[in-house]
């Protein structure tokens, strides 16, 4: 074995890369988790959103044009669960497997002709002087554009749930939907907005691993990440900060034990395999001991029937 | 006569199977407290939600200063002055109080601004509050300052307190009727909703009466009696409860240095309780809600095991049993909270009657149900406590709050215990059916059987039991001789005012 093969550089900035579409995909569930719905079918609009993403692509030649349409389809998608639970009021677990089963089955039919075929690049971002910055530059400013979207949005979900009026009603949907309902807010209208919010973002990550990370389509890509996500969200105790560190940690330790691997470390596979699942439940958990919990209102069905 | 603040005429409103409001007609005028007075189920609590936007009614009028009156939303009527104090407070545990506020206001400031207003607004009534705590950690009192504040923070010219006293001690119910005094001599109109009469005799101008959702009468409170008005609200002549003389036989249940940690994040431990009960006496157990009842009734039933030697049963060890070897040695409970814990909202009466009688009824052999049996016990409670149902087939949920109640106690009044625990036992019942479980404890009582009462309702408690304790914060009071208690002592015993202030006027 030689770990003098692993390049820190090249580690560091592969593991933002993995990292991205399960922080994409766990932001938008903490928002939807925030206002009290519980969306099982992130996998599902993920997915949706990655062959969208890349049949768009594919057709107009434009990379943005593919990642606006993902974020549609993920929505288009959500919608779905929409009229499942807050319209027909049925059950939100059930309705989130189903959406992430549909998902998965209409993607594999809409990606039919698109095996094999190699979407347009996006391209990196190049800023003069400081993208060639040594190990920092290669680091932190030599990404494809979603990457710094997925960082922007981080931010802004913290800084809108925090210190603006339209967070603060949000979380009070999550928290008692009795109470906001008394108070006057739309509950039902709020928690459909945060539902389409959650399957856009779920879109634009699906659509960056088939855009970007692996660029290419084939049936079930996202493989689990949609599920890694909503872990994420409860174990990251609904911060988006947290998330973002938890989806890093996962990442980083995914691409980490990919170039153990390679490099052929004297430890089984099957453990390598597991320990980004292992590690990064490990930290967030001893990170979750603090005294928050869920929004109290989380998974169950709201009726103004007085 | 001048233009009242507000004037309600004729408003109707039905749901399906039932007309909550028929016709109902009065008027607030400026700067009087307006008491609305009716048993569970009179239609209060549609008159206050068509008054603050939540629903719409079918038919009337209401009229604001002579003007028409239709707020679509809580928002509208909160934009012409209408605040409103709900029964059950509409707060959000997680967030904090400033946060709590901002979320009840249509143009909060930002939130430094709102702090220091929230600081300035309740000194000046003599509600102290920190704006930057949770309201989860916050008790009962000091969580319903926070839904008065956030009323006051809007200037409003009509205040609706939905039953504002039920969770306060008879110190802060004092400290409250100051504010309120203070706020009617600044001519903004109260509109109290209670069914406790004698606040209403101190504190109200004029009283309106709603009986099955008509306006059935209204007086002056301070120049009737508490009965006249108790009669027009239930329509008929009362019984009080009748006790006979009784004589105490041995102890029967014995508590001592109990002290177990709250199952619950937001719970209350339970510190060192002594208590002893014996047969044929009846132990009430006031206190504000959240100092320790759930988790007092929890070791009592066996939901949460203790140190075997804490509690006794006929001097037999008991703490460590779980409840159905509680219940087989005799000592049963009636837990609150009739959907979900006395209960099972979805499964039928029968079903519901199994679930605590099979050991003591024989209603299992070897693990078969013995359905038959079952059924006629169901039947037997629901003749004996006159629960209104089609029969026991039908699901707990179906039936009314009073009746599902008559039913749960009967459940454990049939089986003859030697013990029976209680919480909340008339909780939401009017007043008929009230009366009907409180001599049902009593005559329990009078055959030998030792029962522990816990419940908020003072007046409840003192036309029941023989002596009296009060928990606050875990702690309970040496209980003391029922007969000879003052109000005032009461008060004491269930912790005083916890640091509210009388206002400065």
């Amino acid at each position: 074995m030689d770990l003098g093969e692993i390049n820190p550089v090249l580690l560091v900035a592969s593991l933002m890369v993995a990292a991205t579409p399960l922080l994409l995909a766990a932001i938008g569930e903490l928002v939807v988790e925030k206002a009290g719905v519980l969306n099982l079918g992130v996998e599902g609009m993920m997915i949706v959103g990655a062959i969208s993403g890349f049949a768009t692509s594919v057709e107009t030649g434009s990379p943005w044009l593919g990642f606006l349409a993902a974020a549609v389809g993920g929505a288009v998608l959500s919608l779905l669960f929409v009229l499942l639970t807050q319209v027909a009021l049925a059950n939100q677990v059930a309705s989130g497997l189903a959406l992430t089963l549909f998902g998965l089955g209409f993607s594999a039919l809409l990606g039919q002709g698109y095996v094999g075929v190699k979407p347009p690049s996006m391209g990196e971002i190049h800023i003069p002087v400081i993208s060639d910055i040594p190990v920092i530059g290669p680091i932190l400013f030599q990404h494809d554009p979603i990457l710094y979207v997925g960082i922007a949005l981080t931010a802004a979900v913290w800084a809108v749930l925090k210190y603006t009026r339209a967070g603060l009603v949000l979380r009070a949907v999550g928290e008692n939907h009795d109470a906001a309902h008394a108070l006057g807010y739309k509950v039902i209208k709020i928690r459909i907005m945060a539902i389409m919010f959650g399957g856009a973002c779920a879109g634009l990550g699906g659509a960056y691993i088939s855009l970007i990370r692996v660029p290419q389509w084939t049936e079930g890509m996202t493989a689990g990440v949609g599920w890694i996500a909503l872990a994420l969200v409860v174990f990251a105790s609904w911060k988006p900060w947290r998330a973002l560190l938890g989806a890093y940690l996962f990442g980083g330790i995914t691409v980490l034990q990919l170039n153990l691997q390679a490099a052929g470390v004297a430890i089984p596979v099957e453990y390598l395999a597991m320990s980004p699942y292992i590690i990064t439940i490990l930290v967030l958990v001893i990170l979750s001991a603090d005294k928050s919990s869920a929004p109290a209102s989380l998974g169950r069905i709201f009726h103004a029937s007085h | 006569m001048t233009t009242p603040l507000l004037s309600l005429q004729g408003l109707t409103k039905a749901y399906p199977g039932v007309v909550a409001n028929d016709q109902v007609s009065f008027d607030i005028g400026e700067g009087e407290v307006h008491a609305l007075l009716g048993e569970n189920g009179a239609g209060k609590s549609t008159l206050v939600k068509m008054i603050y936007g939540l629903v719409k009614p079918d038919s009337g009028t209401m009229l604001l200063r002579g003007q028409s009156f239709t707020p679509s939303e809580p928002r509208a009527a909160r934009a012409d002055g209408i605040a409103m104090v709900f029964q059950h407070f509409s707060l959000f545990d997680a967030l904090n109080v400033a946060e709590n506020i901002a979320l009840g206001m249509e143009n909060p400031p930002a939130m430094g601004d709102l702090a220091s207003r929230i600081r300035e607004v309740s000194e000046t009534y003599g509600l102290p509050l920190d704006p930057f705590r949770t309201v989860g950690d916050l008790s009962a009192g000091e969580r319903q300052r926070v839904e008065i504040i956030r009323c006051l923070l809007q200037d409003p010219k009509l205040l609706i307190m939905d039953e504002p006293t039920s969770v306060l001690t008879p110190q802060e119910v004092e400290i409250l009727f100051e504010t309120l005094n203070k706020l009617r001599s600044e001519g903004t109109s109260i509109l109290y909703i209670s069914h406790k009469l004698e606040e209403i005799r101190t504190l109200c101008d004029h009283a309106t009466i709603l009986r099955l959702g008509k306006n059935v009468g209204e007086c002056v409170p301070s120049e009737t009696s508490a009965r006249d008005m108790a009669e027009m609200m239930v329509g008929s002549t009362l019984q009080t409860p009748e006790r006979s003389g009784r004589e105490f036989g041995d102890v029967a249940l014995d508590v001592s240095g109990l002290s177990v940690p709250s199952p619950s994040e937001f719970g209350t431990a339970l510190r060192n309780v002594h208590m002893t009960v014996r047969k044929g006496e009846v132990l009430g157990i006031g206190g504000v809600a959240g100092n320790g009842q759930d988790e007092l009734l929890g070791v009592l039933s066996g939901e949460i095991p203790t140190a075997a030697d804490a509690i006794k049963f006929a001097g037999q060890p008991i703490g460590k049993l779980g409840p159905t070897a509680r219940r087989k040695l005799g000592v049963l409970t009636a837990p609150e909270e009739r959907l979900g814990h006395a209960a099972a909202p979805d499964m039928s009466l029968t079903e519901n009657a199994l679930l605590t009688g099979s050991v003591r009824e024989g209603l299992e052999n070897n693990g078969f149900l013995k359905w038959a049996e079952t059924q006629s016990f169901a039947e037997k409670i629901i003749n004996a406590f006159d629960v209104r149902t089609p029969g026991p087939e039908n699901a707990a949920r179906s039936l009314s709050g009073g009746n599902l109640q008559k039913f749960v106690i009967g459940r454990e009044v049939l089986q003859d215990p030697d013990v029976l625990v209680v919480n909340q036992p008339t909780w939401g019942v009017d007043a008929a059916a009230a009366a009907a479980i409180r001599q049902a404890i009593l005559d329990l009582a009078a055959k030998g059987t030792a029962v522990v009462c816990i419940s908020q309702d003072l007046d409840e408690l003192m036309e029941i039991s023989d002596s009296f304790a009060a928990l606050n914060e875990g702690r309970l009071s040496a209980p003391r001789e029922t007969t000879g208690l003052t109000v005032e002592e009461i008060g004491l015993m269930m912790g005083g005012a916890h640091g509210m202030e009388v206002a400065h006027v």
